[in-house]
């Protein structure tokens, strides 16, 4: 039984290949103007890596914010209970899930089979978003995959920068500079700011229980490091933490396929 | 007698000479990285226009987001007061003011001389702010001072969903990759400003007639919207930016006095 989940998100699209309940192969591409056309990038990708062919999909899911434009999709699934179901895939033990996306952020608390029993969710402001790291590495002349490492070495500890709004920190991180403060310090505020915001959906579903972060931040050690310090749990990430949407929408797949028992044909 | 107002916001520092109850000089520029620089020069340059020394000013208030960072001897008010003060000195039949700044919004409710008696306030989010209307007309190559006009020829009824800034932007860069119209992206950018000011008003009951200041002001597309949403008469004095300044003055007036 082959089954696949595409993620379409507002800055990547991913795909997860399942033979069974074994990943065959994955990919994730930057989403370009057309959506249907980024799913399709990313669905060719992971094919060729699983080394199987599009014919051979028995059951697709989407997922994502791009989820309906999927051209080849059998169903459409949202995008925080597919990132429950990935989430539980990779750490079964899992209750509390912290995604964060390009463009929003999702706190979720699952059950122990994965199923969403609770969320909160910042789709509204980019401060509390993956947005505001890129805003602030391309303004501080860092690249994104370095700024987590870099701000875990600071000189001095500068007052955090504004957690509500990335415009008002962009005048604050100008002043800084102009003040001639450590590029590494002013790093530390910017990921200390995102992990305040963070944090406070987190307590709005509930902190307890065993935590996975997810998403691209997940690559940002310094986000994850003071999001660990402020809700005193250690987080369980996993080897690609992008994809977990797109596992879960195949693991959807699977269970659908089960259920029905009637493969599509392409 | 003559005072000073000085008013440092956030993207630009306004100053006005008060001689008794006439405006001598004023002068407005931007704020830049560095307060302390920009208020100096200010001052310099309103003294010079008036033709007077830094000897003849009997009283200085400041106000603004950068009054601390004032380098001459001045006492210091809140810029709703300020505002306030200064509305109702050009209007005072003035029900209430709102004040579009660069990165702040303010709806005040006050009485015939200007005392305060109510207001609601954001200052912890960019959008329905100047810095907002910058970032748009960055993102759509137009001169922010003829955002108004332009708006003002939109032919189809289009909105901007996003509240965040950074968000909207990308909602504005897509419509001009769909090869939206300019005036109507303009239109839909003045409309979801139009409804946060709105929004701000109506938490605090604003209704009457009522004075619009900031630089913001200077935008008719934006304050065209803004009369479609609300109920009330909208007036704009002839130096929108410089009223909270010269609320400043006259309060420096008062306090002497």
């Amino acid at each position: 039984m082959i089954t696949a989940g595409v993620d379409v998100g507002s800055l990547t699209g991913k795909t997860v290949i399942l033979k069974d309940n074994e990943i065959l192969g994955w990919s994730l591409i930057s989403t370009g103007p057309d959506s249907s056309e980024t799913a399709k990038e990313a669905m060719d990708i992971a094919l060729k890596e699983a080394g199987v062919s599009f014919d051979d999909m028995d059951f697709i899911v989407s997922t994502g914010y791009g989820r309906i434009v999927v051209p080849f999709s059998d169903k459409n699934i949202t995008e925080i209970t597919c990132h429950a179901k990935g989430a539980h895939w990779f750490f079964p033990s899992v209750h509390l899930i912290l995604d964060m996306g390009g463009q929003d952020c999702k706190a979720i608390r699952c059950d122990e089979k994965g199923k969403v029993t609770n969320f909160a969710m910042n789709d509204k402001c980019a401060a509390g978003a993956g947005r505001s790291m890129e805003i602030m590495a391309d303004l501080l002349d860092t690249p994104l995959n370095e700024m987590g490492g870099l701000s875990l070495d600071i000189k001095e500890k500068l007052a955090p920068l504004s957690s509500t709004c990335v415009v008002f920190a962009r005048t604050e991180v100008l002043g800084y500079l102009h003040e001639g403060a450590h590029r590494n310090d002013v790093l530390a505020g910017a990921c200390e700011a995102l992990a305040d915001r963070v944090s406070t959906l987190l307590k709005r579903v509930g902190i307890e229980g065993d935590f996975v972060i997810s998403g691209g931040i997940a690559k940002n050690e310094g986000v994850v490091k003071r999001v660990e310090e402020k809700v005193g749990l250690k987080a369980n990430i996993c080897f690609e933490p992008q994809i977990v949407g797109a596992l879960g929408a195949a693991c959807f797949a699977r269970e659908l396929l089960e259920k029905k028992g009637k493969k599509k044909k392409r | 007698m003559i005072t000073v107002g000085i008013d440092v916001g956030s993207l630009s520092t306004k100053v006005v000479v008060l001689n008794q109850d006439r405006i001598m000089a004023h002068e407005v520029r931007s704020t830049g990285v560095d307060a302390k620089k920009a208020s100096q020069e200010a001052m310099d340059t309103v003294l010079n226009k008036a033709g007077i020394s830094f000897q003849d000013v009997e009283s200085i208030v400041c106000t603004g987001a950068g009054k601390k960072k004032v380098p001459f001897e001045a006492q210091q008010a809140t810029e709703v007061m300020c505002d306030a003060r200064g509305g109702c000195h050009l209007y005072p039949k003035a029900n209430g003011l709102i004040d579009i700044g660069g990165e702040n919004c303010r709806a005040i409710k006050c009485d015939a001389k200007g005392n305060v008696i109510d207001f609601a306030l954001n200052d912890k989010c960019a959008s329905g702010t100047g810095i907002f209307l910058d970032a748009m007309a960055k993102a759509l190559r137009v001169n922010p001072e003829e955002m108004g006009e332009l708006s003002l020829q939109s032919t189809q009824d289009i909105e901007v969903t996003s509240m965040c800034s950074v968000f909207a932007e990308s909602e504005v860069v897509s419509m001009i990759h769909r090869r939206t119209p300019k005036n109507d992206i303009l239109r839909g950018i003045h409309k979801s400003i139009a409804s946060r000011i709105y929004g701000l008003a109506n938490r605090i009951l604003l209704e009457g007639e009522l004075i619009v200041l900031g630089g913001i002001a200077k935008n008719i597309g934006l304050i065209a919207t803004l009369k479609e949403l609300m109920a009330s008469d909208l007036i704009v004095p002839d130096e929108p930016e410089i009223v909270g300044a010269l609320g400043a003055a006259l309060l420096a007036r008062e306090r002497e006095e």
